[in-house]
């Protein structure tokens, strides 16, 4: 329980540190708001009176406190360029970049858990070199390359999908889910690489240890001793791989979305940045930095309930 | 093959890889076979001929002059971040790491944090503040990759800061700033080579997808992200101008990454 708390207490910091960049970051351009609204015509009264409403001329720090609080009840004030409330953005699009994330993550654990083992038990055999050296390769391409590729495979040649064809989940859920598997094998394709081999050479130099030895000695077959003895520990640096895959393939779907045109806050973040719409950025970083924090804790207690001995 | 080479395949394939791309980038920075940003509209989309090795795109220029190009702008851009990220790592990492203290500990929260976010998006927050191009692309990255560094060169001090070498420098009346530059970095650099190859490796994938975004090196500055998104419009047409975009683009960082490991593997 202690760790928990301890590991919560840095959760909390880090969440207090990062805000606190991303808003003053925000606060470092040039140029004040309430000119940009009103336009460079504008009275210096008027002026005044919209900082005054706005809230310009308090202390940057209650203005961050101010700013922290309304996020965290739900308001996130409103986008330049449209005048809407961010949060009413931000809901319908959310709930995309989530389902391409988990289908994603998804992909890289059913493909990377089963290779992984099935080349470590094959270690010797003529393919596990090569299947190396894709392996190898897999792990360079980029997921927007790799993304591209899939349409060229599979929208142009054997037309099985319509490059673009974007099917909202209110329309059809069965639709809106194949059409993300695409973008999600993308995404998937260099973390299963990258764990499959972790996951390989974990297993191996786990089993070179004294206690598979005793396992065999005392009449296990070879699949008790791997999967009731060495999986278990050979799959705790896994595991912490994996966690912070989870983050990389948030950040790796903002960059598919745009290669397969799915409209989730990957996009809207991008057309934001073009557009300077302040808000919108600054919403959508500190969600994904919240789900990032959070992450990183579920994996640190996670971490400590799979093995007992780590007490930081 | 003989048994060294065997033994450390992947450092020697790695620096073959990295070596290649270094000459194709030295090429692509002055020496291409045609202007990478001379359009020609007679060849707009022409395909693969003796002319145009690799066709052209859809201002009608040339693909592999531009690939060529893109590789010594992407080059440069990693150079820079990593040289960026080093400078101020080792000179954070080296001050915390051997004086130690209240300092040490606030920064080193300060880096976790940092740490533990995907490079792309702290850049994107980077590029929505400064604006985007060549050189704020390297400037974010590079101050990105900096707490990394920073870590292990601290940890280097750390361990090195109480062994009898730098006590004896002690001894003879050297300064800190001299027993820190002059004695204890020497030592800590070897640890650093396979994280400088792995930092290349990132700024290559980083550069690589914030230009295809189109908040990295803005044209007509030529780079492999944005020709790779402008290569997607004619995918239909002209697969080829994609994928030779691609495997440039995969050569980089197989390069690094396998340098990197076998870096590893060496120490």
């Amino acid at each position: 329980m202690r760790y928990i708390g301890k590991k919560l207490i840095t959760m909390l910091v880090t969440v207090l540190i990062v805000t606190l960049l991303v808003f003053f970051a925000f606060r470092v351009i040039p140029g004040d708001p309430a000119v940009n609204m009103l336009g460079i015509k504008a009275t210096p009264e008027k002026v005044e009176r919209l900082r005054e409403q706005m809230g310009l001329n308090r202390p940057l720090i209650i203005r961050y406190l101010e700013w922290l609080k309304d996020f965290f009840f739900g308001d996130m004030g409103k986008s330049y360029s449209y005048g809407s409330s961010v949060s009413d953005m931000l809901k319908s699009k959310i709930p995309i970049t989530v389902a391409l994330t988990l289908i994603s993550f998804l992909f890289v654990i059913a493909i990377a858990i089963p290779l992984g083992i099935h080349t470590a038990k094959h270690e010797d055999k003529w393919y596990s070199k090569v299947l190396d050296v894709l392996n190898q390769i897999m792990m360079s391409v980029p997921p927007f390359f790799i993304g591209m590729l899939l349409t060229y495979l599979f929208g142009i040649i054997l037309r099985w999908f319509t490059p673009g064809g974007y099917v909202s989940y209110r329309d059809s859920f069965a639709g809106f889910i194949s059409y993300l598997i695409l973008p999600s094998l993308a995404i998937a394709i260099p973390k299963a690489a990258m764990t499959n081999k972790l996951l390989k050479s974990s297993l191996l130099k786990e089993s070179r240890l004294d206690y598979v030895r005793t396992a065999y000695s005392r009449g296990n077959s070879t699949s008790e001793v791997l999967y009731k003895h060495v999986l278990k520990n050979a799959m705790i640096p896994v595991i912490t791989f994996l966690g912070m895959t989870l983050a990389d393939i948030v950040a790796g779907s903002l960059i598919v979305e745009q290669v397969f045109s799915i409209p989730g806050i990957g996009r809207l973040l991008i057309t934001s940045i073009s557009n300077r719409d302040y808000p919108v950025v600054q919403a959508i970083i500190t969600i994904i930095a919240c789900i990032v924090i959070l992450n990183n804790f579920i994996v640190d207690v996670l971490y400590k309930m799979i093995d007992p001995r780590i007490s930081r | 093959m003989n048994r060294k080479i065997r033994e450390n395949f992947k450092l020697y394939t790695g620096m073959l890889i990295s070596g290649l791309m270094l000459i194709l980038a030295v090429i692509g920075l002055k020496f291409t076979p045609y202007d990478p940003n001379e359009m020609d509209v007679s060849s707009r989309l022409a395909g693969i001929s003796m002319a145009h090795v690799m066709g052209c795109d859809n201002f009608g220029r040339d693909i592999f002059s531009r690939i060529l190009a893109g590789i010594g702008t992407t080059m440069t851009v990693a150079v820079g971040t990593v040289f960026i990220g080093i400078v101020l790592g080792t000179v954070v990492g080296a001050l915390t790491g051997y004086y130690g203290g209240r300092v040490d500990e606030i920064l080193m929260r300060f880096n976790d944090a940092v740490l533990a976010f995907p490079a792309l998006l702290l850049a994107l927050v980077f590029i929505s503040v400064m604006g985007p191009g060549k050189y704020n692309v390297m400037t974010a990255l590079g101050i990105l990759f900096a707490p990394g560094y920073a870590r292990i060169i601290r940890g280097e001090f750390l361990r090195c800061r109480n062994l009898d070498y730098v006590q004896s420098a002690k001894l003879m009346g050297a300064g800190d700033m001299r027993i820190m530059f002059v004695h204890i970095l020497p030592n800590a650099f070897q640890v650093m080579l396979s994280t400088i190859a792995i930092g290349f490796n990132n700024a290559v994938l980083a550069e690589a997808g914030m230009s295809f975004l189109g908040i990295g090196v803005q044209p007509p500055d030529p780079s492999l992200g944005l020709m790779l998104s402008e290569a997607q419009s004619y995918l239909f047409v002209r697969p080829g101008y994609a994928i030779c975009t691609g495997i440039a683009i995969v050569l980089l960082i197989l390069g690094f990454s396998m340098l990197s490991e076998g870096l590893e593997n060496n120490a």
